[in-house]
């Protein structure tokens, strides 16, 4: 149990609104300290410590709801939030569904979840600076063709998250993260002049010592920005595409959007609709885990109190289960699935756990070799994903695959298919599933894609 | 005294002294220069959905950060209680960036008023009453869905803010600011027959609630909305590959932001990292281009008064005719390049390190008829709506998605098409506008721009122009043949 002073602050908070007039009334609090260093050329060039905190309030008068937020934490201010919320309450409209989680889905998951560790608080000032500078050092010594930087950095902060609610429920629980990356520039003369090329790489952990060495990430970082050194564009074509873990669990993502409960009761998704039915290729399971150890998108309780479990999503591309708050489960006649996030202001939304396509029998190296001609896809980027539709297009970089061998850098083109057909067209799964954020996934290969180029 | 400068002597009891001490103990390990950034916003969002009010809030974050610059370096460190020990010990965390005997801060503060103000506001935003909030998001909500019988969902979310500034530097000057921004943003769904289509619309700018009355009322953009979620509902696939495209006026100067403005800021370009490095007075674009960042513009989302270093902002020049002319600078930037402030150095709040950032981007009007534009194209795209666009700095590779389109053939607007991602390279793409038209509009004032975690509101503009060929992302490089 974490211990916080923040903890009976929001206790009297809820019973300072309730003592007011409201039926019902919660409390979100945070606070935190944060760092980051960043290293270029193997100097400091930024250094960011700080400490930080906030609230958020919510408070119902009958079926209408209103909330406020602040940094403030002084009694005048407070007294305002309290005051403000629940003026505000009785002009909003009465929405019969809004409200708290239900009581007897509150509660803390008992188990270990590894969320802090000591070590990012301990590991000295020096030696942070130290690990974002071997990064760098280390993407240096890969080639000589890399010749600039975009710098290195480490972040780590460690955060107390408090909720309370006037169901009784009050929780508090300690997480603490750490992060290094390594963006290193690599040059190459092309026919109009210089090329430049960047890519990045990183690690990221709930402590400084489950992260990948920095030596490891400077080198990956290096030999992806090398890789994509005299990269051209492809001709128009309907080919397979392979996706790495990084750009499939970008993928997945876009899949989270649209399983989400508000996305589902407005029917603003693709997959509105479709519970029970299969939506993907038998191939694909997909599982939303709040309780794994050490995981980044794990925690004991969602942001309305609900105690954290494990969500079958997909089953063997069978839809079993949104993805759902306390709100959008009423929505749909369901149960919560412990899926509340919210910031200080406004409503909970509906975010990931550890939401993750489960890894498949083939390593990534035989993945490629199925592929006679197809582009291996290692960054995506743009925002031409719409769920509700299904409409996807985006920006894609990465490696030209031609009788089963990754032969040249492929940039400036896109991809685009409907992620309701791309889902039935997962074709093989990969073995290398590794938990790298809150969404992960091994690599793809899917069948249905047109990539545009010239 | 400034009304700022009052607002935080009144409400945390701040004195010039105050202020001259920490700037002391900021230079206490050496550093050629600190700035302190007091801020205290006030902010109220409403949102609509399935017809009811779902959520009104307000909140208030207030802090200030502490910078301490020494070369290339910068020591950063905030705090949200203003108390003099906070403020202090933020001080004193920044200066570990430095090295050396202490510098002595200059000898006395003068506080100094911005010397423009760009922001037509007759009201302040958060003080006034829910009601009138509440009835934008009402009225826009009732005119989305009598627009079309097959508008299924509207959504409507109003947010303001008030942003109090005050910025003390080791140069002497204290500054103040008060930035009011207000934004009002439909969503809207049509269905039909199995298939669904999304529009999206909205404006504001750094205005009042006043904004609203007339030309931008909150029917004018439910109705742009639904109009375009019902135009998406007959949407065939679309095309795949190069083509000539033609750009619409107004939003779709996202492609400016993306494909020159990022790529044109200092930081970038000081590191060598940019496609445009070292590229100052060459040609990267047709004669028929000149493109400029102006923070000036009365009432616009990315104008300010000054920038988050206390620089006025300006119109600055980026490529006149063609030719490469500015970065966009920032105080550490333009030191070290030898350089002027440009007045766009900007950071999301207290919490953040400024960096040099965009305000409005445009690019200004050409002679070209607008219709005779589309004429001209025999086989290609005219995309008139974009949602949000990324840039690559170094490779120069970008893209703008766009969400309303229609296929060109032989010289008239024909199909809509569905959402595609069109992607280009920075320093060659506009080597191939073949035509401007004398349609400058600027957007309706809903941008957002992120780089490195930071969120800054943000303009764009741009008149009706061809591109000669650029690869759109479609799913159907069949059409393609035809295009040929």
């Amino acid at each position: 149990m974490t211990q916080s002073p923040l903890e009976p602050m929001a206790c009297s908070l809820v019973e300072d609104a309730v003592r007011r007039g409201a039926t019902a009334a919660e409390v979100i609090a945070w606070e935190g300290d944060e760092f980051s260093v960043g290293v270029r050329m193997g100097r400091i060039e930024r250094l960011k410590e700080a400490t930080s905190k906030s609230l958020g309030l919510r408070v119902f008068v009958g079926t209408s709801s209103a909330s406020a937020f602040t940094s403030d934490f002084t009694p005048a201010s407070l007294d305002k939030l309290v005051s403000r919320a629940s003026e505000m309450a009785r002009v909003t409209s009465a929405d019969p569904l809004a409200g708290l989680a239900e009581p007897d889905a509150l509660g803390q998951y008992q188990g270990e979840l590894a969320l802090y560790s000591e070590d990012v608080s301990e590991v000295s000032t020096a030696q942070r600076i130290e690990m974002a500078a071997r990064a760098e050092a280390a993407a240096f010594q890969v080639d000589p063709r890399i010749v600039n930087s975009e710098g290195a950095s480490l972040e780590s902060g460690v955060t107390v998250k408090v909720y309370v609610n006037s169901y009784g429920f009050s929780g508090a629980y300690r997480s603490s993260y750490c992060a290094v990356s390594a963006t290193p520039v690599a040059e190459a003369a092309g026919a109009s002049g210089k090329r430049l090329e960047r890519d990045y790489w990183y690690s990221v952990a709930r402590s400084v010592a489950a992260l990948e060495s920095p030596e490891s990430i400077g080198r990956k970082a290096a030999e992806r920005a090398l890789r994509r050194l005299g990269a051209r564009k492809v001709a128009t074509r309907r080919v397979p595409v392979v996706f790495d873990p990084e750009t499939a669990a970008s993928l997945l993502g876009n899949v989270f959007e649209a399983l989400r409960g508000d996305a589902i009761y407005r029917r603003a998704s693709f997959l509105a609709g479709c519970l029970g039915q299969k939506i993907a290729a038998e191939t694909v399971t997909i599982t939303d885990d709040g309780v794994r150890p050490g995981g980044l998108g794990s925690r004991p309780f969602d942001d309305e109190g609900v105690c954290s479990g494990v969500t079958p999503v997909v089953v063997q591309g069978v839809l079993q289960n949104y993805l759902l708050n306390s709100y959008t489960a009423r929505k749909l006649g369901l149960r919560t699935t412990g899926n509340a996030v919210r910031g200080p202001a406004g409503p909970p939304s509906v975010g990931p756990k550890n939401f993750y396509l489960h890894g498949g029998p083939h390593s990534p190296e035989e993945i490629i070799r199925s592929v006679k001609n197809g582009l291996y896809v290692t960054e995506l980027i743009g925002f031409g994903v719409n769920v509700v539709t299904g409409d996807y297009s985006r920006g894609a970089a990465g490696q030209w695959i031609e009788n089963g061998q990754l032969t040249y850098p492929v940039a400036e083109v896109t991809i685009a298919g409907n992620l309701a057909e791309m889902l039935h067209g997962i074709r093989m799964v990969g073995s290398d599933l590794e938990f790298r954020g809150p969404v992960a996934a091994p690599t793809l290969l899917l069948e249905g894609l047109t990539v545009g180029g010239a | 005294m400034t009304s700022a400068d009052k607002f935080f002597n009144q409400h945390y009891g701040l004195t010039e002294s105050d202020l001259s001490k920490f700037l002391a103990e900021a230079l206490s390990e050496g550093g050629d220069y600190a700035d302190l950034y007091y801020e205290h916003t006030s902010s109220s969002s409403v949102l609509l959905d399935e017809a009811l009010v779902k959520s009104a809030t307000e909140g208030t974050a207030v802090g200030c950060g502490v910078r301490v610059i020494s070369g290339e370096q910068t020591g950063y460190a905030y705090s949200d209680d203003l108390s003099p020990a906070a403020i202090l010990k933020a001080a004193k965390t920044a200066a570990r960036i430095a090295s050396g005997p202490a510098r002595i801060s200059t000898i006395g503060l003068s506080t100094l008023e911005p010397a423009h103000n760009f922001y037509p506001v007759t009201s302040t935003l958060t003080d006034l009453d829910l009601i009138p909030k509440l009835e934008l998001v009402l009225r826009a909500d009732r005119a989305a869905r009598a627009y079309d019988g097959r508008i299924s969902q509207v959504r409507v979310t109003y947010g303001d803010q008030c942003r109090h500034v005050l910025l003390a530097g080791s140069d002497g000057k204290i500054i103040t600011d008060f930035q009011p921004l207000v934004r009002l943003s439909v969503y809207a769904i049509a269905e039909a027959n199995g298939r669904r289509g999304t529009g999206v619309s909205g404006g504001g700018g750094r205005v009042g609630l006043e904004y609203f009355d007339g030309e931008h009322s909150p029917e004018s953009f439910a109705r742009e909305a639904a109009r375009q979620a019902v135009v998406q509902l007959d949407a065939q696939e679309a095309p795949a590959g190069e083509m000539e495209v033609v750009l619409g006026p107004g939003w779709p100067g996202i492609l400016l932001h993306e494909a020159v403005g990022h790529g044109l800021e200092a930081d970038f370009n000081r590191k060598g990292i940019s496609a445009f490095s070292g590229r100052l007075g060459e040609r990267v674009a047709s004669k028929l281009c000149t493109v400029v960042d102006d923070g000036t513009l009365p009432g616009r989302r990315g104008s300010l008064n000054m920038d988050d270093e206390g620089e006025p902002t300006q119109k600055t020049v980026l490529i006149e005719n063609g030719v490469l002319r500015g970065y966009l600078q920032d105080r550490l930037n333009a030191n070290l390049m030898s350089a002027t402030r440009t007045g766009n150095g900007r950071r999301e709040s207290y919490q953040h390190i400024p960096m040099p950032r965009m305000t409005n981007t445009y690019m200004l009007a050409g002679q070209d008829d607008p219709e005779e534009i589309i004429h001209s194209v025999r086989r290609g795209l005219y995309a008139v709506h974009f949602g949000g666009g990324q840039v690559d700095i170094t490779s120069g590779k970008f893209v703008f998605s766009a969400s309303e389109a229609y296929l060109i053939e032989d010289g008239n607007v024909t199909a809509p098409v569905r959402g595609a991602t069109l992607i280009g390279d920075g320093p060659t793409v506009l080597k191939h506008v073949t035509a401007v038209g004398h349609d400058l509009q600027l957007d309706p004032g809903i941008g957002t721009c992120g780089k490195d975690g930071q969120s800054v509101p943000v303009g764009v503009g741009i008149p009706t122009v061809k591109i000669s060929r650029l690869t759109v992302g479609g799913t159907a490089p069949r059409n393609l043949q035809s295009f040929t």
